[in-house]
């Protein structure tokens, strides 16, 4: 085209950024890359390849390992053989380490910025002007948290080995975001890139040992989904790290359970983008372009669902139309687009076909005419309106630039709309009115809520899901912790178990006998008789009955279930009000110490005076949990721009506790105190063999003002009571301390709809220690950190 | 990789040609105050998507040259200082006329466009001076004639300032809004005043200029733009290039919107004049693709687009000889404007 002609016709024109440096990088490795293990290259042990493919043409970038188990073995032992080492360094040496990465990546960091939009087809500007710098600045925020290790972090140790395994629409962010963290805290990595995505990892690899990073800290093994199975199963492994879908979060929860691997998963989506009538509509148009066009629509927290006010959604939905029309969908390394490519074909096919299956389901399909490049794997930017609720496009996550609109007329039907979903990563709001936009942020189900802003990340700022959107925070210092155990953890033994001991029946005989009392369950802040109507009698270690207990079963739990979703009031209730519900049982137990220390002396068979060591200690870790319900507070992060991110406490919701023979009234209120300190209901199960202090205590919570459903109690077979719990899928954690077994089937259990677990793995806690056992050690369980993003200003 | 097809507001895709095309004239309407103060405006959304932009468009090559060359057609070449005189308004005149050197418009192809700039923009003295010394040329002459800058003159002065200026040949009036009006909320005053300018103005265009760094916050602009266009500004203007702080991306974006939302309900297309500090070629691709995003294909022409500038003609003609000669060129090789 001449300049006559543009003047005529004031179009763009091509500006594709150099991608000089790239090739010959891309040459260099014609042979094929390597994993990544113990500081150099090596080749595979199956000696098989598979191609890094450009999506926006098909063209073949570089052949790639891929790892097998003798790969994982390997990477894993380097990675072993480093941690000690690596943990031992003092926090500024790591600090320094980190740091370099940090410069290391500016310096290099068109290179990343072109390698990374030719290998996944995401624009450069992009790739450039986000991801790169993104990475940079976890790095430099990590450097931090190793420089700080050791005061802010002194109770705290590496978990160890940590298998990672990212996806492919962030492959070098999603790194960063990891390894970061990982390597800060004193852990070393075994990464599995993503099939589609290697080429960034297996450069920032090359640039990490040419900045000096010690052998074995990182590795990297490529590879498919097999590669990423063996990781998750290998047994040199302490923590698996998982971002992708929840399809395959589901599966490695499941393969985990029981190896005692900690896990962290951060997966799919479906975000609701709402849009109040008193929004600036332009901007919140422009904000739907930043949340479900950005990196063509393959964000797990993509605004992929729009609620609109039906009062402007025609005006909304119009300028929307308008504005897709001007987005521009071209190659990844133009410097004049909004889109580039899908990341596989497979994935263009999966998006073509929900689209379709939208449209036959009654969906309005509008796609602007523009132009698509031709060869590659492009999609156009696409609106779906007057989508319902039972669509499968608005329920299932596309992972492609398709968004879904729905309207609402109230902020009750908004949050009502955004919360119905299984997901729950992120939430936009967009309303210049600040009380509403307050109001409604803490009532949706997200790990991340953003007002009047989308996608927004830092360093500094927890991102993670609620619900089956994962759990685990990255980033914050809330995400430090995802990469620490507690010290005083470490040293947990497993849990002897005793046989069982057989009833010695008595004979009656003339004295007057003992009124019988049989203790029933406490469903919804009444006594109520098991639903099966048994019971099972409660020995002393001797075999003396000493009570009995109602026989719980499915239906109870269900009931109980029921009664703590329908005291959602308790989470809005004051922490002052929480706490002083909190003393006030302790207050009673007190008045009543010496009958609970009888019976638990009678139940347990211990002295009087452990039993009353109990006791004492039960009533000092109420007032424990009484001065945490106001103090464990939420953060204020600042990230880099004008305004704050609140980091709020917020409670699961609930959870139920399956709760350990040992010290059955101190383990009982120690795990069920901090739960309700900090807004959750709980469905305790008691200790299966001694039952009858908790039973007891029923009197003490329904004369403590406790509200209904708050602490509901079924007494039954421990086992059969955790099934039913974690398969009941309006259980949003569960807390497991008692048998290994127990522990394994509730991890296995749990994927239905990921529950945030605490489990002992049938280790042996000390409840008498308030190290090990009160304060922010299980707090952290009791809650879900929910950022907030105001950004602010006139 | 194949070029956009986007329809312009309005529906057709016509071939433009440097100079005037035909706008139908906004008729104004009633001063609408629901609409006035259900204006929101959110600043950071607005910043993320002026500071995105220049990340997602760009252009190069021939296609950068020619974007040059429109925005040469559409400066308003101003000179507004107190040392003007006949002989220097004389010389900028010149300049307009013959904004870039032959030679250079020869290589590009673009010789035969009679190419100038959009007007020339001077106080209400120096009139009959410019429209004499661009007599032939077609290029009109624009006058500030409200007080400017401050616009702090008795109101019926104003008046005959104008009218005096368009009786002495000027085509476009650049007026000043009263600041206060804005600052206090007095929207029916400020209504009162543009009606009353832009009935002085009779066939001269009127321009607006909201004076967007004296305003402060961007609900002000957005909403002082809205009641200037309802009393019938053809253009809307930021700044007098006196204040603090003249255009930015920023106070364009919310201006331009402001512009498409007063079409989508009227019908009426208003231009937009970002006017002071806008002195580099790569800042005036910004304004471009912004009008060009926003608003569309027709905001590209000096019809509804001007851009008050002195000095940034010159840097666009370095880079324009850079292009043709590949070397990076100096301003003494340009004539002086």
């Amino acid at each position: 085209m001449s300049v006559a002609r543009y003047f005529d016709e004031m179009s763009y024109g091509p500006a594709p950024e150099a991608d000089t440096e790239a090739r010959a990088w891309l040459k260099r490795h014609e042979a094929g890359f390597g994993h990544f293990i113990g500081g150099t290259f090596v080749t595979p042990e199956g000696g098989q390849y598979f191609d890094a493919v450009d999506p926006s043409t098909g063209n073949i970038l570089g052949r790639v390992a891929q790892g097998g188990a003798d790969d994982v073995d390997k990477a894993g032992a380097a990675a072993r053989k480093a941690q000690g080492p690596w943990a031992k360094l003092p926090g500024h040496a790591r600090a320094r380490h980190l740091y370099a990465l940090a410069r290391a990546v500016q310096r290099n960091a068109r290179l990343l910025a072109v390698v990374e939009a030719i290998d996944n087809g995401k624009p450069i500007r992009e790739t450039r002007d986000i991801d790169v710098p993104q990475v940079a600045r976890h790095f430099y925020y990590h450097a931090g948290w190793a420089q700080l290790q050791a005061s802010e972090f002194a109770d705290q140790v590496p978990v160890g080995v940590v298998g990672q395994i990212i996806p492919w629409n962030f492959p070098l962010l999603m790194l960063a975001w990891k390894v970061a963290p990982a390597l800060a805290l004193g852990n070393t990595v075994v990464l599995k890139p993503a099939e589609f995505t290697s080429l960034t990892a297996l450069l920032f690899a090359e640039i990490a040992t040419e900045a000096g990073l010690p052998a074995g800290v990182l590795n990297v093994v490529t590879g498919d989904g097999s590669t990423g199975a063996t990781l998750v199963g290998h047994g040199g492994i302490d923590k698996i790290a998982f971002t992708g879908s929840s399809e395959v979060g589901k599966l490695i929860r499941e393969k985990t359970a029981g190896s005692g691997k900690s896990l962290t998963l951060e997966l799919g989506g479906k975000s609701p983008f709402i849009v109040f009538d008193d929004a600036d509509i332009d901007g919140a148009v422009e904000g739907v372009v930043d949340a479900i066009w950005f990196n063509q629509g393959q964000v797990c927290c993509a605004g992929s669902r729009l609620l609109v006010q039906e009062g402007i959604a025609e005006t909304f939905l119009a300028r929307l139309k308008r504005r897709m029309a001007t987005l521009r969908v071209g190659m990844p390394l133009d410097k004049c687009i909004d889109m580039g490519a899908i990341v596989a074909p497979v994935q263009l096919e999966r998006i073509k076909s929900l689209v379709a299956t939208g449209v036959a389901e009654g969906a309005e399909l509008f796609q602007p005419n523009i132009d698509l490049p031709k060869g590659g794997s492009f999609y156009p930017p696409t609106l779906l309106s007057n989508v319902h609720t039972a669509a499968t496009v608005a329920r299932e996550e596309i992972f492609g630039p398709v968004l879904v609109s729905m309207t609402f007329r109230t902020p009750d039907e908004a949050v009502m709309l955004a919360n119905n979903t299984r997901y729950g990563l992120s939430a936009s709001v967009w309303s210049e009115t600040i009380g509403l936009a307050l109001d409604i942020a803490p009532k949706l189900q997200a790990g991340v809520v953003w007002i009047n802003a989308t996608n927004l990340f830092d360093a500094a700022v927890g991102f993670g899901g609620y619900r089956e959107s994962g759990y685990g925070r990255e980033g914050g210092k809330e995400g430090a912790f995802e990469y620490l155990k507690p010290k005083a953890w470490s040293g947990r033994k497993a849990r002897v178990v005793s046989e069982a001991v057989a009833e010695e029946v008595a004979v009656g005989g003339f004295d007057m006998p003992a009124l019988d009392r049989t203790a029933k369950l406490f469903v919804g802040g009444k006594q109520a008789r098991p639903d099966g109507n048994y019971s099972r009698a409660i020995l002393s270690p001797k075999g003396v009955k000493v009570g009995e207990v109602g026989e719980g079963n499915r239906k109870d739990i269900r009931n109980a279930v029921a009664a703590a979703r329908s005291a959602e009031g308790w989470g809005r209730a004051t922490a002052h009000n929480r706490a002083q519900i909190l003393y006030y049982l302790a207050e009673n137990l007190s008045a009543r110490a010496a009958e609970f220390a009888g019976r638990i002396a009678a139940m347990t068979g211990v002295s009087k005076a452990k039993a009353e060591a109990e006791i004492e200690a039960c009533i000092s870790r109420l007032f424990s949990y009484g001065a945490w319900a106001d103090k464990f507070e939420g953060t204020v992060h600042t990230p880099p721009l004008r305004g704050v991110a609140l980091a709020m406490n917020e409670p699961i919701g609930v959870v139920g506790v399956i709760c350990p023979d040992e010290a059955p009234l101190l383990a009982f209120i120690s795990l069920v105190a901090p739960l309700i300190a900090m807004g959750n209901r709980v469905v305790a199960v008691p200790s299966e063999r001694h039952p009858l202090a908790v039973t007891d205590f029923y009197q003490i919570i329904e004369t403590s003002d406790v509200p209904a459903g708050v602490i509901n109690i079924v007494t039954g077979a421990a086992r059969d009571l955790t099934k039913t719990l974690t398969e009941h899928d309006d259980v949003d954690a569960l807390w497991v301390f008692g048998t290994k077994e127990n522990a394994t089937l509730a991890e296995k259990l749990s994927v239905g709809n990921l529950k945030r677990l605490l489990v002992d793995h049938g280790l042996l806690t000390d409840w008498f220690d308030g190290q090990a056992a009160e304060g922010p050690i299980l707090l952290r369980h009791a809650v879900q950190v929910k950022n907030i993003w105001i950004p602010y200003g006139e | 990789m194949a070029d956009l097809k986007i329809a312009p507001i309005g529906g057709s895709h016509p071939i433009y040609r440097t100079g005037h095309n035909i706008v139908a004239r906004n008729v104004a309407m009633p001063l609408d105050l629901g609409w006035v103060q259900g204006v929101r405006v959110n600043l950071s959304a607005a910043e993320r998507r002026v500071a995105s932009l220049p990340g997602r468009r760009t252009v190069k090559k021939d296609a950068h040259a020619a974007w040059l060359l429109k925005a040469i057609t559409c400066i308003d070449l101003t000179t507004l200082n107190g040392d003007d005189t006949v002989a220097r308004v004389q010389r900028l005149c010149a300049k307009a006329k013959s904004p870039v050197r032959t030679d250079i418009l020869q290589a590009l192809g673009m010789a035969d466009r009679g190419l100038t700039t959009g007007a020339v923009c001077v106080y209400h003295r120096f009139v009959v001076t410019a429209v004499e010394a661009l007599a032939g040329s077609g290029i009109p002459v624009a006058a500030v004639s409200t007080g400017f800058p401050a616009g702090l003159v008795p109101h019926d002065i104003k008046l005959k300032e104008i009218e005096a200026s368009v009786k002495d040949g000027a085509q476009e009036i650049d007026i000043v809004i009263t600041r206060e009006h804005v600052l206090t909320g007095n929207w029916q005053a400020l209504y009162d005043e543009m009606r009353d300018f832009r009935a002085a103005c009779g066939d001269a265009h009127v321009k607006a200029i909201l004076a967007t760094g004296d305003l402060k916050t961007m609900r002000n602009v957005a909403r002082a733009s809205l009641v200037c266009m309802m009393a019938g500004a053809d253009f809307i203007k930021t700044s007098t290039g006196k204040e603090g702080v003249n255009a930015t991306l920023l106070v364009t974006l919310i201006m331009i919107r402001m512009i498409r939302e007063y079409q989508e309900r009227t019908g009426f297309k208003v231009g937009y004049k970002p006017a002071g500090g806008i002195s580099a070629a790569k800042d005036v691709l910004n304004y471009q693709f912004l009008m060009k995003e926003e608003l569309g294909r027709d905001w590209l022409e000096p019809t509804l687009f001007r851009i008050g500038a002195s000095s940034l003609l010159a840097d666009i003609e370095r880079q324009l000889e850079h292009h043709v000669t590949g070397r990076y060129s100096a301003y003494n090789r340009h004539a002086a404007g």
